[in-house]
């Protein structure tokens, strides 16, 4: 789950983080008010999960507030890559004297969370590490002792000439490294951070993303969650404990297992269909599990015909039978089905669909096959 | 032979008397796996009965690994004791424990991935099926009727795809030494690597079909270790062509970051390396074939 800019500045400024005053905003009137109440002038930005804010125009200065409150009318509502833009920030602007980059994540190859500072700030990371590797310092954290003091002041040394200013940032970054821990972070970034003409070191923009596998046990950052930045059918499939993510595609696919939900989208796409969705109802035996996923599917309106493709290993396939003919008890399916199962009780499932007048087949090849030519008869 | 279990492994079930720690119990047995202990805490001195079978089970693993001689054990308990679960496992001297408990944090795995690692102990997963010897051993929750014995070993971080890879190899007549699921996460214990090495070592082995998916670097260096390091030929899939970047497709550590961990620069480099490529799970064993 990523947290929203403004988020991330209250998580870090709780750890003591210097950040710039600001608040958010969901109409132009509280923009206009938030600029009012900070004084002087102030940057507005949009509150989008994407990144190149910037260059899509979400990003803009405001020297009044009535000023403040014009861009925000104008950015509130904009389109961002397919996000509509619900919340600015509005913010302090700050003089920039120069930008540094900060971040911490968790890292697969050492297994560890590993720290980049780079004195090459505002601009993409992955960009500076592609390019210009030499740019950025490394740290890998022992998970044991945390980030220790004088490997927080290594990595500033890095950052600045200023003594001052080394201490300031070896602070910042032991203040990251426990927002970081304390959030449940996968990743967190300040980018930039920057130096003012006065020589305070400040953080301007932050990211975080918390590892949705920590929710559980933080309702506070569960909270934080923006529902309205996600499709609806996605906030309907997690609280029926599905994983689904909405595709472009006019074949809805519902598979076991996550991996086998890949390949099967790739499949679709093998034969020269285009996959509407990624579904996984996951090992378990439960019917219910298909009428979720049946529901949320049936909801997209591209969607010419439904594919399942389950490998009986742990799931039963007379199970996910049952579920799929209690589905269209409940729910309206107005598209054809194209059933695929195998593996455990597949004859029992086989003749449970047979006796509601479906059918199904035991290759995955074949019914891909299928489901594609359905969608184009349908679509012709 | 065959790599980490077989008819010498001794097995101990880490939350035997959970709902899914039970039902898989009863599965292993039905296979034939000597389950010879259970642990859970408070629920020690009484047995868990299933297949035939009576297991005794024990409130820790200290006592179940002493009373028992266990050198294997398998984790069912749920995400928020599971990290401490593999950290008992190793402090009780298990030599490989195979952690099954999907949704992990994976700040936690950062700290139990150090001690198994400091304690020189094996750890398969998280977030993994487990792993299956045909004929021999099953560990963990792979369906046993879908393998043979033969001589392909098969490694993936997947589950149900390695199943549908798996039973179409034995359809063609094609048996496993091992099948090992590595598990889905960002952080897990034992990497293709190390798989690839225990098969290239393995007498009883003769080639390997390695799974793969978007996310991370693995299969790259795994790619490069075959080239580099390995006689028997080895075939490959990998999933998530059709993945959008950015998103997590299910298994925690399925992402494509930025540009990188798409399947095409996994492609690309099994293909670079002499990795046989199948453009569809079906054909994994009919390229299988072509080596053998």
């Amino acid at each position: 789950m990523n947290l929203h800019e403004y988020q991330a500045r209250d998580l870090l400024r709780a750890h003591g983080v210097p950040v710039p005053p600001g608040e958010v905003a969901r109409t132009a009137e509280e923009a206009g008010a938030a600029a009012r109440a900070i004084g002087g002038p102030v940057v507005v930005k949009a509150q989008v999960h994407t990144g190149g804010r910037g260059k899509a125009g979400g990003v803009k200065l405001a020297s009044t507030p009535e000023e403040a409150a014009d861009r925000a009318g104008a950015i509130l509502g904009m389109d961002i890559k397919g996000l509509k833009v619900e919340r600015v920030l509005v913010a302090e602007a700050a003089d920039i004297d120069t930008e540094a980059y900060v971040g911490v994540i968790v890292d697969r190859d050492s297994k560890r969370a590993v720290f980049m500072v780079s004195r090459r700030g505002g601009v993409d990371i992955e960009e500076v590490a592609a390019t210009d590797p030499d740019a950025i310092r490394k740290l890998a954290v022992d998970p044991r002792y945390g980030l220790l003091p004088h490997q927080a002041y290594w990595l500033a040394v890095s950052l600045y000439d200023d003594a001052g200013q080394q201490r300031a940032c070896a602070e910042i970054l032991r203040q990251l490294w426990n927002a970081f821990r304390d959030a449940g972070a996968s990743l967190a970034e300040i980018n930039p951070l920057i130096t003012t003409p006065e020589g305070d070191v400040v953080a301007i923009d932050a990211k975080f993303t918390i590892d949705d596998n920590e929710l559980f046990r933080r309702p506070g950052i569960e909270a934080l969650r923006d529902t309205a930045s996600e499709p609806p059918s996605e906030t309907r499939a997690r609280d029926a404990n599905l994983t689904y993510i909405k595709l472009d595609g006019d074949i809805g696919a519902v598979v076991n297992g996550a991996g086998l939900a890949m390949a099967t989208m790739d499949l679709i796409k093998h034969y020269g269909g285009e996959p509407a969705n990624f579904l996984d109802i996951g090992g378990s035996s439960n019917p219910q599990k298909v009428v979720d996923a049946l529901g949320i599917i049936t909801g997209d309106a591209n969607v010419k015909v439904i594919l399942f493709n389950i490998f009986g290993g742990i799931t039963r396939c007379d199970d996910v039978a049952n579920g799929i003919i209690e589905a269209t008890r409940r729910i309206d399916i107005h598209v054809p089905l194209v059933i695929r199962l195998t593996g455990t009780n597949e004859e029992e499932g086989v003749a449970i669909l047979e006796g509601a007048g479906l059918s199904a087949a035991t290759s995955m090849d074949d019914v891909v096959q299928r489901a594609v030519a359905v969608a184009r008869a349908e679509g012709a | 032979m065959a790599i980490f279990i077989d008819e010498t492994t001794r097995l101990v079930v880490q939350g035997i008397t959970g709902r899914d720690g039970s039902f898989h119990t009863e599965q292993m047995l039905e296979y034939g796996t000597r389950v010879v202990a259970g642990v859970t805490p408070g629920k020690g001195g009484s047995t868990f009965d299933a297949a035939g079978s009576s297991v005794p089970v024990f409130d820790t693993m200290d006592r179940a690994v002493a009373d028992t001689g266990a050198n294997t054990s398998v984790i069912y308990v749920p995400p928020a004791f599971a990290t401490d679960a593999i950290m008992e496992a190793a402090d009780a001297g298990i030599a490989f424990i195979v952690a099954i408990t999907e949704g992990i944090p994976i700040q936690d795995m950062t700290r139990a991935y150090a001690y198994v690692r400091d304690s020189g102990v094996r750890l398969l997963g998280p977030n993994c099926p487990g792993l299956l010897s045909p004929g021999k051993s099953k560990v963990g929750i792979m369906p046993g009727h879908i393998a043979a014995e033969g001589g392909v070993g098969v490694v993936s971080r997947s589950g149900t795809l390695t199943y549908e890879v798996v039973w179409h190899l034995t359809q063609a007549g094609i048996g496993q030494s091992t099948c090992v699921g590595i598990g889905g996460d960002p952080i897990v214990g034992t990497s293709f690597i190390d798989c690839l090495e225990a098969f290239e070592a393995d007498p009883l082995t003769d080639a390997v079909v390695m799974i793969g998916e978007i996310g991370g670097t693995d299969e790259q260096r795994a790619a490069e270790f075959v080239s580099e390091r390995m006689d028997k030929p080895v075939v490959g899939f990998i999933a998530g062509q059709t993945a959008p970047p950015g998103r997590r497709m299910g298994h925690a550590g399925a992402i494509i970051s930025g540009s990188a961990g798409t399947a095409a620069e996994k492609i690309a480099a099994f293909e670079e390396h002499g990795v046989g490529v199948a453009r569809r799970p079906a054909e994994v064993a009919d390229l299988i074939r072509e080596e053998l």
